[in-house]
């Protein structure tokens, strides 16, 4: 039994391992313009065609000021266009369902969301989006999110690897070629592979099924004007009914679950996800689909290696990813086998774990490595509900997406996120010798540390801002599921998932709310751009640098020393930020839990 | 200002454009080969019956209360449970009193319905609620212990229907990924074709 499961970690960080280099080396040919693929019979004339459609020279690149221009207007505009298709869905085709349109902060919320490859979901998907929402309106973003996040990353790499030069990519190559050499075509295969384990593709309008066994249920009474009808004491008066029938879920699932997973995006077709039957049939579809959210990440550190020519610099962040990666999960495992000692008193079978809002099909044990993996990267997709996990298993998740997503990361983005904490690193290694700090013979100077910062103390400021806002309102403890401690880590996660852009919940908090909605979003836009915006100056800064060959007294950027400094860093700073909140939240329900306290 | 408005419209050139190929041709080539290869999965692995009557879906869960069928974990899908167009879980945490107090219900629900000793251990599936609601499988061991009360409202052998149990049940994926399952919603399919029924 545990034996199988220690196989299957083994062999899944295995498979990590493996498509790293490939995929790597895959990843420096899409973002050279002028790479060739193997793809490049299919898609090279394609690709001829946007540019010329777009009016795109492909052979001029752009300052960091241009790059940044581009990516944020084509965000807005991109984000503007969700927002119509949302707020107009009962006017277009495709909604079989006749779902009403999405309300103003809704709308916003989503739209905003998806733009920021966040993917919080405030609503249910499949009691909420018709075909056309779903396959137009959140699928674009899917895309694009990913595009653009790999886009920064690629452009912050020539940042670092180039010097004393001006340009750092051109934004609508970069995202183009994304697209048609790596996330369209894997995609295409993912997908097809994703039906023939049982996820539903088809534009059938929901399925009417006649119940094996008729079931007698009891439902709110109600008057002849659809009102509910109360008794003297003015509760709902209730009253019997037969259910016949199961409405069984359909759509065009498949094309968007691969990008949502291949993407980090995490944004689920189904209320519950990757926990839902159809979005995630076996165990099978389920190894692939952590795997295929994490290869990308994985993947750009051999990027940086080959760019920078310092391969031994690449594995050396790929390991410090792998190790907290790695601790994450053993944690989160250990946490969930062991159960809740509370529900064991009752008569559960200890060896059986935590198994509330888990799936057999995955078990305690991938449900903890889906768990981790996802928070470790800015997915955010789930298989199982985090909201039910026990306090420490929980904790897993809150506190690898305050580490701000940097284990592995997003597609992209965990890679700049990561590159922020190996300057720090450096620069801190570099005060404590006494010595201007160096990276990669760089210089980092005031004016790369203040940008550093500034993408940190934005994260910071924005997840506890909002966090203690809402704890002190009305507005934000009506929205709660559970009370107690634990009804502070439902907020916390709200709103560092939010900012982390990652979108998995805990997901009782009902954040459908005009303001949970409203701050959600602005959370996430400026954890998002607050981030991209000082990352890309940091790359144009860096770009311009002339080099400084490497001294006797330069801190070197591999090895063993600077894999634990860099772990160190990473938690530090997750720890000073967070760890009161964290304190309050998940460790105070912990003791609790074990005291039997219940709230 | 003229870089500004050259910029606007190439965004909104390039997301009409992109929309075309990956909202419309992508999901079309999907669906297409789903069609052709799977239509069984793509359309949702219907149970059909011999009439021709849409039953389910051998991935859904549907609720179960009677003696004669397998019991499949409790829901908190939509209002009742088991809503197939609202999946969610409970999403009740370690320390809910509500979760604690619906637990100690399922318990000793599940206790009485199988006839189990009142402090036997109940296997964990049974008595909490799934991810999904509509999580269609139960543990092996769940299903044991349901297999006497089955065969007595049946009025058919342990052995025989031990045998469509294992039927049901599917192993590790090709050997090693995820858990040993049993699927309630085939199973009790099969239980209502079994003959002489």
């Amino acid at each position: 039994m545990i034996a199988h499961q220690w196989l299957e970690l083994a062999l899944y960080l295995g498979a990590l391992i493996l498509v790293t280099k490939p995929l790597g080396l895959y990843l420096g040919r899409v973002f050279d313009a002028n790479g060739k693929t193997f793809l490049e019979p299919v898609f090279r004339p394609l690709e001829k065609l946007t540019y010329w459609i777009f009016r795109v020279d492909p052979a001029k690149e752009q300052g960091w000021k241009q790059y940044t221009f581009a990516m944020l207007v084509f965000s807005l505009v991109s984000l503007l266009f969700t927002y119509a298709i949302l707020r107009l869905q009962n006017f277009l085709p495709l909604n079989p369902q006749n779902f009403p349109a999405l309300s103003e902060h809704l709308a916003f919320n989503t739209a905003v969301s998806f733009t920021t490859n966040t993917n919080w979901q405030s609503y249910g998907g499949e009691s909420t989006m018709s075909y056309l929402s779903q396959m137009v309106a959140l699928t674009i973003h899917n895309f694009f999110s990913a595009a653009v996040g790999m886009a920064v990353a690629a452009a912050l790499v020539r940042g670092i690897a180039r010097h004393s030069a001006q340009t750092i990519g051109n934004f609508w190559v970069d995202v183009t070629r994304i697209t048609y050499y790596l996330l369209l075509p894997s995609c295409l295969v993912f997908a097809i592979f994703l039906v023939s384990q049982g996820m539903i593709q088809n534009f059938k309008p929901y399925t009417s099924a006649k119940l094996i066994e008729s079931q007698t249920i009891s439902v709110a009474k109600t008057d002849a004007n659809g009102k509910p009808v109360v008794d003297a004491k003015g509760n709902p008066v209730m009253e019997n009914q037969t259910l016949d029938t199961q409405t069984i879920v359909q759509g065009p699932m498949a094309s968007q679950v691969a990008i949502k997973m291949l993407g980090t995006n995490g944004g689920g077709y189904t209320n519950a996800n990757a926990a839902h039957p159809f979005e995630n049939p076996t165990p099978l579809s389920n190894f692939l689909q952590m795997l295929a959210l994490l290869c990308i990440g994985s993947a750009l550190t051999y990027h940086l290696g080959r760019e920078t020519k310092n391969q031994k610099h690449g594995w050396s962040v790929w390991s410090a990813m792998f190790a907290m990666c790695l601790a994450g999960v053993l944690f989160c495992w250990w946490a969930e086998a062991r159960g809740n000692p509370i529900h064991q008193q009752l008569g559960v079978a200890v060896a059986d774990g935590n198994m509330e809002g888990k799936e057999v099909r995955f078990g305690i044990f991938n449900s903890a490595l889906f768990a981790t993996v996802t928070t470790d990267a800015s997915c955010g997709a789930v298989n199982s509900m985090h909201d039910s996990f026990t306090p420490l298993g929980g904790l897993v998740p809150l506190f690898n997406i305050q580490t701000g997503e940097v284990i592995f990361g997003g597609v992209g983005a965990g890679l700049y996120g990561m590159l922020i904490f190996v300057v720090l690193t450096v620069f801190i290694a570099g005060l404590m010798v006494g010595r201007t700090p160096e990276y990669l013979g760089k210089k980092i100077e005031s004016y790369d540390v203040k940008m550093v910062l500034l993408a940190f103390v934005i994260l910071a400021f924005i997840i506890l801002g909002f966090t203690a806002w809402a704890s002190v309102s009305d507005w934000g403890k009506s929205s709660l599921a559970n009370q107690g401690p634990h009804g502070l880590s439902e907020i916390l996660y709200a709103y560092t998932s939010g900012a982390g852009n990652n979108g998995s919940a805990f997901a009782g908090l009902n954040a459908n709310t005009p303001w949970y909605d409203t701050t959600l979003g602005v959370d996430m836009l400026l954890g998002r751009f607050g981030m991209i915006i000082p990352l890309l100056a940091l790359a144009g800064s860096l770009a311009r640098k002339k080099i400084v060959p490497a001294s006797a007294g330069t801190f070197p950027v591999s090895g063993f020393t600077f894999v634990v400094l860099l772990v160190g860093t990473v938690i530090l700073v997750g720890a000073l930020t967070f760890l009161p909140a964290l304190a309050l939240g998940p460790i105070v329900e912990h003791f609790l839990m074990l005291k039997g306290n219940l709230f | 200002m003229k870089n500004l408005f050259a910029e606007f419209g190439r965004s909104i050139v390039a997301t009409l454009f992109f929309a075309v190929i990956l909202c419309g041709i992508y999901p079309l080539v999907v669906y297409g080969a789903g069609k052709l290869f799977f239509s069984h999965q793509a359309e949702g692995s219907l149970l059909v019956d011999k009439s021709g009557t849409v039953r389910g879906s051998s991935l859904l869960a549907q609720n179960f209360t009677g003696a004669q069928y397998f019991h499949p974990r409790p829901s908190a899908a939509g209002a009742n449970g088991f809503d197939a167009s609202a999946s969610s879980g409970s999403n009740l945490g370690p320390t809910s009193t509500n979760l604690f107090a619906a637990i100690a219900q399922r318990i000793s629900d599940y206790r009485a319905e199988n006839n189990l000793a009142t402090n036997s251990p109940i296997p964990a599936d049974a008595v909490t609620a799934s991810a999904s609601g509509l999580d269609p499988h139960i543990t092996p061991a769940n299903a044991d212990l349901q297999i006497p009360r089955v065969a007595k409202a049946r009025g058919i052998s342990e052995e025989q229907l031990r045998k469509l149990v294992e039927q049901n049940t599917s192993g590790r994926d090709l050997g090693l990924f995820g858990e040993p399952r049993v699927n309630v919603m085939t199973l009790n399919f099969s239980l209502d074709t079994l003959p002489g029924k």
